[in-house]
């Protein structure tokens, strides 16, 4: 041992130091340099900024939908008919590929009672995020929307029933104001 | 940048200042003037260079376009239409720049089957192998990148599609998409900073292409018999005027070919649909990529069924990237010695089948997942009708011989095999809905699925076990040997 510290040049033990804690330097400073530069391609702050919307539901027709883009993003807001609620109640939500019953997937209004005529869902199809099609073009096997791309359909409540895509079509964040008559979706 | 004495001899007193300086004419020379090549190869070795002059077409063409293209989203498709109609050339130098993506990956194919064919990615030149994977992966990317910036509608949901797949990454795939995107969809933010990557890929293709001349110029190119050179003198020949004009040539023939696409057919390789500026609420009916990407579009679709915890979103993009990651361990793979397969009877044939498995699943990748391959059985007409409006639907189906497909309280669906009794049966019913027609038959799903099987059993399956089991044919002597035999008499080539 006394033979090893003798053969060691002056100032080894300093001069390990000043290697380590130099290259600690380096390196932590090019992370803290590196952060920035993938920090970037984050979305900015004006387009965090346009991320909600306030969506009339009062002009869309018995049957009808309408679709918004909020950041970019599709969005549904459909107007159901009495048959098509019923269609979506009447499913035995354990038999579904995405279990969700239909009162699940509404949201309440000011007063705590829900809306079951108004569904509002995301408009990307949850299997690659094509557009599915709905009232007016075709609607698929359960009456809901069919995404073109690969075959999946939805019910009425927006709930995958058949085709590629493994989960339901979500239901973003929203609510109601006051009278009912507007939804605010949020990203 | 070669293994070999450098053959330059600078002649001038300036050319002699230049070498003691900065010896680049010297690299030069001894790269591609003097630079000793194996005097066999065919013309399956030119794609090199015509990958080499692909590039720089890309590269010119592209900086051009660049000058008149603007990267917005309210922008970038009328832009492009304006190089079209109103840019001096612009049609012509967007219909070199389009389908010489096409000729790129066509050559590139072609190169690398020939690789594959004459063992070209064995000991030593397993470097050179992985650097032309890492090319490729990075023309797919610039070519992805590229197809996004006309702003149509195939761009912007193949782009949606592609950027989707990263989302299937469990925990953090959201977050690395909307990273990606620059916003939670394809958008103005996407669209910036393709254009950028888009314009900064091929440079560094580019400069990958240098580390790939650098590594089988150490090595010494493969040559068709697979067989090492011997004698330099006898088995070799300069690059320059041999495999110049032999390169050059092939170079003519190729730009022929791409001339055709560019002057008589530009769009034939395209999608219509990209003529329609892309709109994030309405997406095209049929998404497909581009054909070189098709392959593995056709892999990604294949996995429909999870495997064990992996749910088959995640498991189509694992075995997409698979598809290419098994390229860079191919040479750890491999365990037959011999390189050539003209040596090795029984892997040729199976070389053949992965050509054939590769092309089909092009084919698969362009067809719908539930289009019909072969037909097993007739059509049927097929009926949807409502309870509510010819309740004894069902009575009156199985009296005319419908099969029930299913039946609730609402709708009862039914199958005919016979137009006759279909027929009847919507008289007899007094329904008013529309018969549609139903296929049966093999569909292109499990064919895909299968094509996957055989692309991956090919590599993780076949390739070590042939090495194994199969005995090759004796190789020659050497390069010059394989040559005079060849050049011999008729009997010498009976007996090989």
């Amino acid at each position: 041992m006394t033979d090893d510290k003798d053969n060691k040049p002056p100032n080894e033990d300093r001069r390990d130091f000043i290697h380590i804690a130099a290259g600690a330097a380096v390196a932590g400073g090019a992370g803290a340099l590196a952060w920035p530069f993938v920090a970037q391609m984050l979305p900015a702050l004006d387009t965090r900024a346009a991320s909600s919307l306030e969506v009339p539901i009062t002009g869309i027709p018995e049957g009808g939908e309408i679709r918004v883009l909020i950041g970019g993003k599709p969005f549904f807001i459909r107007h159901r008919t009495a048959a098509e609620i019923a269609a979506a109640e009447s499913v035995e939500a354990g038999d579904l590929p995405d279990p969700q019953t239909d009162e699940e997937r509404l949201v309440a209004r000011a007063d705590g009672t829900l809306n079951p005529a108004i569904l509002v869902v995301s408009g990307s199809c949850t299997h690659l995020g094509c557009v599915p099609v709905g009232p007016g073009s075709n609607t698929g096997e359960f009456g809901g929307w069919y995404c073109p791309c690969h075959g999946s359909h939805y019910d009425t409540s927006g709930r995958i029933r058949k085709g590629p895509a493994p989960t339901n079509l979500p239901v973003p964040t929203y609510e109601y104001n006051a009278d009912g008559s507007a939804v605010t979706i949020s990203l | 940048m070669s293994g070999h004495e450098s053959t330059y001899k600078p002649g001038t007193g300036i050319e002699k200042w230049i070498d003691a300086r900065l010896p680049i004419v010297r690299l030069v020379h001894d790269s591609f003037v003097g630079f000793p090549v194996a005097k066999n190869l065919n013309y399956w070795w030119t794609f090199g260079a015509i990958l080499a002059v692909c590039l720089v077409t890309q590269i010119i063409t592209g900086i051009v376009l660049a000058m008149h293209y603007v990267p917005h989203v309210d922008m970038a498709f009328a832009s492009v239409e304006r190089i079209m109609r109103d840019v001096e050339y612009g049609w012509l130098i967007r219909y070199i720049h389009a389908n010489g993506a096409s000729m790129f990956f066509l050559a590139v194919y072609i190169h690398m089957f020939r690789g594959l064919y004459y063992g070209s990615y064995k000991a030593p030149r397993e470097i050179s192998w992985i650097l032309g994977v890492i090319i490729y992966l990075l023309m797919m990317g610039t070519a992805f990148m590229g197809y996004v910036l006309p702003w149509g509608q195939m761009s912007l949901h193949g782009a949606s599609v592609i950027t989707n797949l990263i989302g299937a990454i469990p925990l953090v795939g959201e977050q690395i998409k909307i990273w990606l995107q620059g916003a939670p969809s394809i958008g103005n933010a996407t669209l910036n900073r393709f254009f950028s990557l888009h314009y900064l890929l091929p440079f560094m293709i580019a400069g990958v292409v240098i580390l790939h001349i650098w590594a089988f110029h150490t090595t010494g190119n493969n040559n068709p018999t697979g067989v090492d050179v011997k004698d330099e003198k006898k088995d070799t020949v300069p690059f320059h005027p041999y495999y110049t004009v032999k390169d050059g040539f092939a170079i003519i023939v190729f730009l022929m070919i791409f001339a055709g696409f560019v002057f008589y057919a530009p769009n034939v390789l395209g999608h219509a649909d990209n003529y329609i500026e892309g709109n994030p609420l309405k997406t095209p009916a049929h998404i497909v990529p581009e054909w070189y990407l098709l392959p593995f579009y056709a892999i990604l679709r294949a996995i429909t069924f999870d495997i064990g915890p992996i749910p088959a979103k995640l498991g189509g993009v694992i075995a997409m990237f698979g598809a290419i990651a098994v390229l860079f361990v191919l040479p750890w793979l491999d365990t037959s010695k011999v390189r050539s397969l003209r040596y090795r009877p029984l892997a040729r044939q199976f070389f053949l089948g992965f050509v054939a498995v590769c092309l089909l699943l092009g084919v698969a990748g362009a067809s719908n997942p539930d289009d019909i391959v072969i037909k097993t059985g007739e059509d049927t007409l097929r009926y949807e009708v409502a309870l509510e409006e010819a309740p004894e639907a069902v009575a009156v189906a199985e009296a005319h011989h419908g099969k029930i497909v299913s039946s609730n309280s609402e709708r009862v669906i039914v199958d005919f095999a016979h137009y006759e009794d279909a027929v009847e049966f919507a008289e007899a019913s007094g329904t008013t809905a529309e018969a549609t027609v139903k296929h049966h038959g093999l569909t292109w799903l499990p064919v895909a699925q299968l094509l996957t099987f055989l692309y991956f059993a090919y590599f993780l399956i076949i390739i070590p076990l042939l090495g194994l089991i199969e005995r090759p044919k004796d190789e020659p002597e050497s390069i010059a040997d394989s040559i005079h035999k060849s050049n011999g008499s008729a009997d010498a080539v009976a007996a090989e």
